[in-house]
């Protein structure tokens, strides 16, 4: 019985592991494919790598991605923080509900409803001084940023809900104020969530298809905006090559993320048994 | 301990920090314009509130108060924007209100509409059932493994999510196309070539492969938590493993169902890109008919009634999201 359960819960592992896996391998093997026609293997070539990076157009549309992506992702964390501390620490608080559900609606919201919704105030605003006229980089960052702050909140929050506030009370109560309080100790501690806040928040924005679509103007086209106009005519082994050298940034990233934090869970298993044995 | 030059130096900056924050508060326009601040009930517990709240205020509130106005205008085919004004002030002398309804009627009378709506209801309802399928036993095999391991398989679960989402769904093209490795493999082997791509198949697997992970991970962190000495007081009592699965593991796992089925079924509703790469010219799913409505037909008016309808569909899913997220965030509060 045990034996049997446990054979299926391996199975369902290594059949899951496969169904998500399987296509991001394939994508990758036939970015190294010498033929044009991508599902027929025609011998070993990283011609298309060189053909990627000539194209003018795919390398200007990615680097106002990664710009878009970094402001997006500043701005969402300093906010995001500030929604998060509020609602993990402040109590109760008027308009905490609305607030509270105003931060998680934006999660699951259809990404046609926030885009469209977005591009009509920008337009309904566009008369209105101190508003830019024209749709393209800070419009597209602004969808961003509400859209991520989200994430950064809940993240966050659930970072401060697991660690104890009993060390801020005592610098309060020792006549710390509060600002500093959330330098020296609140900062600290929510220092790993905004840094893995900071990477959802830049990830989600490089990625956005449906939003940056909707508000952006007639003349800007973001990374994904150039992929999905090439990819609806069909399969191109240029955007295998592409995909392939974000499969390969991201994975470096989350596999150095692993190991430094898998490090530091160590050390401070290390540095609780030291505690505990009295050394 | 931390590298001590690392502790040094970032004592150092924070000292640092410090000294200018006291230099700042102790000057006399810092304690001024304090005191105004101050006066007028400003503290920075205020702004930390305040500041996100007026964001949302205008970038997620705000532009739906628009769509729901813009709903109940008529569409203007020359002038921009391409819609009637609600208000208006006739000659100078009266505020005018105008109101049409005529959007909320189209969409009743077009029978696409209502069509759209039910298959994507449909089709993000069958995919939540399927990734609940799969993803329950991947989620408790994680949970129930050594817990060496359990972190790399958390980390391969979340790896796939990081990795863009269009390029994920892009890489199906090349395994269901007609010519893709799928129909390759079954040639080699003597079968007929099977049509997949461009079929409600391909748009189910697409949405399944997307969503796979946000109905794992809050099944995971629900089944991480659970208590095992219940289960294995049942297996003593002499009930069989499965029975003891069945009348406690899966009663207690239920928020975690309930938050990864809303987080799948609500996005699918009204997904736009997998039901255009993948789905057929003819599939109907209100993300696509929302889309084609702005950018095709630049119909705004109809646009905005088919957003206010889908919000109408996805308001008590989305409700008992939040009310599952604000119930998770209490419980961690308390323990």
């Amino acid at each position: 019985m045990n034996q049997n359960r446990s054979m299926f819960l391996l199975s369902s592992l290594v059949l899951g592991f496969a169904f998500l896996y399987i296509p991001i391998l394939s994508m990758i093997v036939f970015s190294f494919n010498e033929s044009k026609l991508v599902t027929v293997w025609g011998g070993f070539s990283v011609k298309w790598y060189g053909e990627l990076l000539g194209n003018r157009q795919m390398l200007d549309a990615a680097w106002l991605s990664v710009r878009i992506a970094a402001v997006t992702a500043t701005g969402a964390v300093v906010i995001g923080t500030m929604a998060g501390l509020a609602l993990a620490r402040f109590g109760q608080f008027r308009s905490r509900t609305v607030f509270s559900g105003m931060v998680t609606a934006p999660l699951v919201m259809p990404e046609v409803i926030t885009g469209l919704s977005l591009l009509l105030l920008f337009v309904a605003f566009a008369p209105l001084p101190f508003v830019p006229d024209s749709r393209g980089f800070s419009t597209i960052t602004i969808a961003h940023m509400t859209l991520t702050l989200s994430y950064v909140t809940v993240i966050v929050q659930s970072r401060l809900s697991t660690m104890d506030d009993s060390l801020e009370e005592a610098a309060l109560d020792l006549g710390a104020r509060p600002a500093k309080v959330f330098m020296l100790i609140t900062l600290p501690i929510i220092a790993p969530a905004m840094v893995s806040g900071w990477l959802l928040a830049f990830t989600l924005s490089l990625d956005d298809l449906v939003i940056a679509s909707f508000t952006a103007g007639p003349s800007t086209n973001t990374l994904p905006m150039m992929i999905f106009s090439t990819v609806r005519r069909g399969i191109t082994p240029e955007i295998n090559a592409l995909a392939t050298i974000m499969v390969a940034i991201v994975t470096l990233f989350v596999v150095i993320a692993g190991i430094t934090m898998s490090r530091q869970e160590k050390r401070r298993q290390r540095e609780m048994r030291a505690v505990a044995i009295g050394t | 301990m931390a590298n001590p030059s690392y502790l040094a130096l970032g004592t150092r900056i924070i000292s640092g920090i410090d000294k200018l924050l006291s230099t700042v508060i102790a000057s006399s326009p810092y304690r001024w314009s304090s005191g105004i601040v101050r006066r007028a009930g400003l503290t920075g517990r205020t702004l930390v509130i305040a500041v996100p709240w007026i964001w949302l205020l205008l970038f997620f509130l705000i532009p739906f108060v628009i769509v729901l106005k813009i709903s109940f205008a008529e569409t203007r085919w020359l002038g921009s924007p391409p819609y009637t004004p609600l208000l208006e002030w006739v000659s100078g002398q009266y505020l005018q209100i105008k109101l049409s309804v005529g959007n909320y009627l189209f969409l009743l009378s077009d029978s696409l509409y209502a069509k759209a709506f039910l298959s994507s209801v449909k089709v993000a309802a069958v995919s939540t059932i399927i990734c609940l399928l799969i993803g329950y036993p991947m989620a408790y095999a994680i949970a129930r493994a050594e817990s060496k391991w359990r972190n790399t398989l958390l980390l391969l679960i979340i790896l796939p999510f990081w990795t863009s989402f269009l390029l994920r769904v892009y890489a199906w093209m090349g395994l269901l196309s007609n010519r893709g490795v799928i129909n390759q493999v079954l040639m080699a082997l003597g079968f007929e070539p099977i049509v997949m791509l461009q079929t409600d198949f391909a748009m189910y697997i697409g949405i399944v492969y997307s969503y796979l992970p946000f109905m794992i991970l809050p099944l995971y962190s629900n089944l991480e938590k659970h208590d095992l000495t219940l289960l294995e007081a049942a297996v003593d009592l002499g009930s069989r493993p499965f029975k003891a699965f069945l009348s406690i593991t899966l009663p207690l796992s239920k928020p975690g169902v309930i938050a990864g089925s809303m987080l799948v079924f609500i996005p699918a509703v009204g997904e736009f890109v997998i039901p255009r790469l993948l789905g057929g010219t003819d599939s109907l799913m209100i993300g696509r008919v929302l889309w084609d409505e702005y950018f095709l037909n630049r119909n705004w008016p109809v646009a905005s009634a088919v957003a206010i309808a889908l919000l109408l569909v996805l308001v008590i899913p989305i409700m008992i999201f939040q009310r599952y997220q604000a119930q998770e965030a209490a419980g961690a509060m308390k323990s």
